[in-house]
């Protein structure tokens, strides 16, 4: 793509139909080896840690895509599987429909221009001893991007600089990271990721390393560049509200698999998984905390019953272990409705109404009782 | 809340970092009273001088920090008035931990990985109580830990073999551990997972109505603070901007900064908005503009908000919330 060089901004390539798949994960996992220790040292089967196991996704032109999980749950492996960072143990990607891998040099030159990634701290992903001007020219002429003249690089700098609101670019161009706030970091670490002017961009959580005032301020400037270049935008974040406000679509992780997909409104107002359902229950939400304060604090201090509820939750508050992960659905060690076969089998993905689906056999054909997901989340 | 006596009294605290003229003040003219049996939330952005407050209050600055003037008075329960910045080495050390603890930020990390649990937390009995036997010392870290949810056999562990919740809970074990009155929450929960935070901070509210000691609760996650602390203080550029009770702040924040940091954090349920954050980015401390802080970044600056510092005034017709803002100002 892009072998001619024209200044970023102008969308040579006619723009193809709404919500056409770009990028595409098919059934990819990843597995890293556990280090070599001298009990293991000459074993074949070293252990190793499922990262990431089955996980299938689209990424469509024009539309945010969240992946919502823990720390350790693998969505941000996620995020390096799909810039291919390093190699699925299983699985395919497809890049525009066709299956892609590449190791380094000109293929994955050549995919990174497609596919650009943005990372969670913008103090360690700009080298401190460069300038802006610097980071941009070479994230441009890498990518061919840089134009013939020195009149032509200097538009393609100063068109970068105002697509992410940081105006007028001569103030910024020759500063140095540690003379920018975290805020402006992060856009000039999104305006090198647009130099390459990609079809898909992925942010590792984009904004838990700033400033919660100007976080927001972010997320919109990405929603605007989805919209403005009909990018397809990967937003990987522990943050299920943020998921709700910036999100087309919402994906729940779950120690390394997908529990829970669907329209982020309806995966938030009405989860059916039980490990989303507590992920939203446990979510701050100052509205319903206003709403029952004065319940709360006309109940007596009826310790023993409060007691013996948070120890039982304490028990099972924690992730399991990659190594290891338990059988069957991997939460069905914490799960309040776990039943037999949550134990043996995996649950495969269920749909239900509205394009949501869940990985839960609650939503089996021949479940029991299939509760409806708003009445999962009563 | 305001009803019960006080159990710590700060009045115009300052503190500096460096001295002379290139000092930073990172904490300006500070007056806040905590009740007893109260959580207090302190609200801020980094750099807003929220975590140098407490470590005022506890005189743990390390230099270059200076306390440079105020007052932070300690009411016991029984006993005299302590003030706490004209103490000795001797008397802060005794005074330390068995009357204010604190939970550091990362407190994760903040357990000797070479130590067990067991080691760890004897080893304050050992310094602070020197009268108790070993078998006491032992009975008593194990009520501990079963006090914050964890077997007594995680006694003999390593941190390293507890996870991170674990670890966090085992630092509030040992902060419990001398019955202090008051413990200092330093963004307790920020490097752990909603669930496991949600887990750790209903313990800690049944842990203090049970033992009755009072909180002072720092975090950046307002949204977090209206839920656990009775009172909150939003702090900005070094100074208290606003200071009343969870619940009015939610509703009717006054102060601009109050409001655009409570619509910082989208809503999980509730009418879809679209939300802005707060345009421009926090003050540079040593570089502050003059006037209110915030003068730079509020969408409703008039004319004497570049020029003189609003003070921290009761709002008009509410006497029991204070607001720093000329939109509230009396005159």
């Amino acid at each position: 793509m892009a072998k001619t060089p024209d200044p970023p901004g102008t969308a040579t390539n006619s723009p193809p139909s709404e919500g056409e798949v770009v990028l595409e994960a098919r059934a990819i996992s990843k597995h890293f080896a556990v280090r070599r220790t001298l009990r293991n040292f000459a074993d074949r089967n070293r252990p190793v840690v499922h990262a990431v196991d089955d996980v299938s996704l689209k990424l469509r032109r024009g539309s945010v895509t969240a992946v919502v999980g823990e720390s350790g749950s693998g969505k941000s492996t996620i995020a390096r599987l799909l810039a291919q960072l390093y190699p699925t143990s299983g699985g395919q990607l497809l890049l525009h429909g066709k299956p892609t891998k590449v190791g380094q040099g000109r293929a994955f030159r050549a995919y990174c221009r497609q596919v650009q990634l943005i990372f969670q701290d913008p103090f360690g992903s700009l080298n401190p001893t460069h300038t802006v001007r610097y980071h941009l020219t070479r994230a441009l002429r890498i990518h061919n991007r840089a134009g013939r003249t020195a009149k032509d690089l200097e538009q393609a700098l100063a068109q970068l600089l105002e697509r992410v609101h940081l105006t007028p670019p001569e103030r910024y161009l020759d500063s140095f990271p540690h003379e920018l706030s975290g805020g402006q970091r992060q856009r000039v670490a999104i305006a090198r990721a647009m130099a390459a002017d990609p079809s898909v961009l992925l942010a590792d959580e984009p904004v838990s390393m700033l400033d919660v005032s100007i976080r927001l301020g972010i997320l919109n400037l990405l929603r605007d560049l989805k919209e403005r270049l009909n990018l397809a935008i990967l937003y990987i974040t522990h943050d299920i509200a943020s998921a709700r406000y910036f999100a087309d679509e919402t994906l729940v992780m779950y120690a390394g698999r997908m529990v829970e997909g669907g329209d982020s409104e309806t995966v938030t107002q009405r989860p059916a998984h039980p490990y989303t359902q507590l992920l939203t229950s446990s979510a701050p939400d100052p509205d319903r905390i206003v709403a029952d304060h004065s319940a709360a604090t006309t109940v007596d201090p009826a310790g023993g019953e409060v007691v013996v509820e948070e120890e039982e939750s304490e028990t099972a508050g924690e992730p399991p272990s990659l190594i290891s992960p338990p059988s069957g659905c991997r939460f069905h060690p914490r799960c309040p409705k776990a039943m037999e076969r949550c134990r043996t089998q995996v649950p495969p993905r269920f749909d239900l109404a509205d394009g949501q689906w869940a990985a839960c056999w609650l939503y089996a054909e021949d479940a029991p009782e299939r509760p409806a997901p708003q009445e999962a989340s009563a | 809340m305001s009803s019960t006596p006080p159990v710590l009294e700060i009045s115009g605290l300052n503190v500096n970092y460096g001295l002379g003229e290139k000092a930073v003040h990172a904490v300006r003219d500070i007056n806040l009273t905590l009740h007893r049996g109260e959580v207090l939330g302190l609200a801020g952005e980094s750099g807003s001088g929220k975590s140098t407050l407490a470590y005022a209050v506890t005189r743990l600055l390390s230099p270059p920090g200076v306390i440079t003037g105020g007052e932070v008075r300690y009411h016991p329960r029984q006993g005299t008035d302590i003030d706490i910045l004209s103490l000795d080495s001797e008397q802060l050390r005794a005074f330390r931990w068995s009357e204010i603890s604190l939970v550091f930020q990362g407190a994760m990390n903040s357990l000797n990985p070479v130590h067990t649990v067991r080691s760890q937390l004897t080893d304050v009995l050992k310094a602070h109580r020197p009268d108790m036997t070993s078998a006491q010392r032992q009975k008593r870290a194990a009520s501990l830990l079963s006090l914050v949810g964890i077997s007594a056999d995680r006694l003999a562990s390593y941190p390293h073999q507890l996870s991170g919740g674990m670890r966090q809970r085992v630092m509030i074990a040992m902060a419990l551990a001398l019955d202090p009155e008051i413990v200092i929450l330093d963004e307790p929960t920020t490097a752990l997972d909603v669930v496991m935070q949600r887990q750790i901070l209903k313990q800690l509210s049944r842990l203090r109505r049970e033992l009755d000691f009072s909180v002072v609760f720092i975090t950046h996650d307002i949204s977090l603070l209206i839920e656990f602390s009775d009172r909150i203080a939003i702090m900005y550029g070094g100074r208290i901007v606003e200071e009343a009770a969870a619940k009015e702040i939610y509703q009717t924040a006054h102060h601009p900064y109050s409001h655009g940091l409570l619509h910082s954090f989208p809503a999980l349920h509730g009418p879809r908005r679209e939300l802005t954050g707060i345009p421009g980015s926090p003050p540079d401390l040593t570089a502050m503009p003059p006037g209110c802080a915030f003068h730079p970044r509020c969408p409703k600056a008039f004319e004497p908000c570049d020029q003189r510092v609003p003070a921290l005034e009761p709002v008009p017709g509410d006497g029991s919330r204070t607001v720093a803002c000329w939109l509230h100002a009396d005159h």
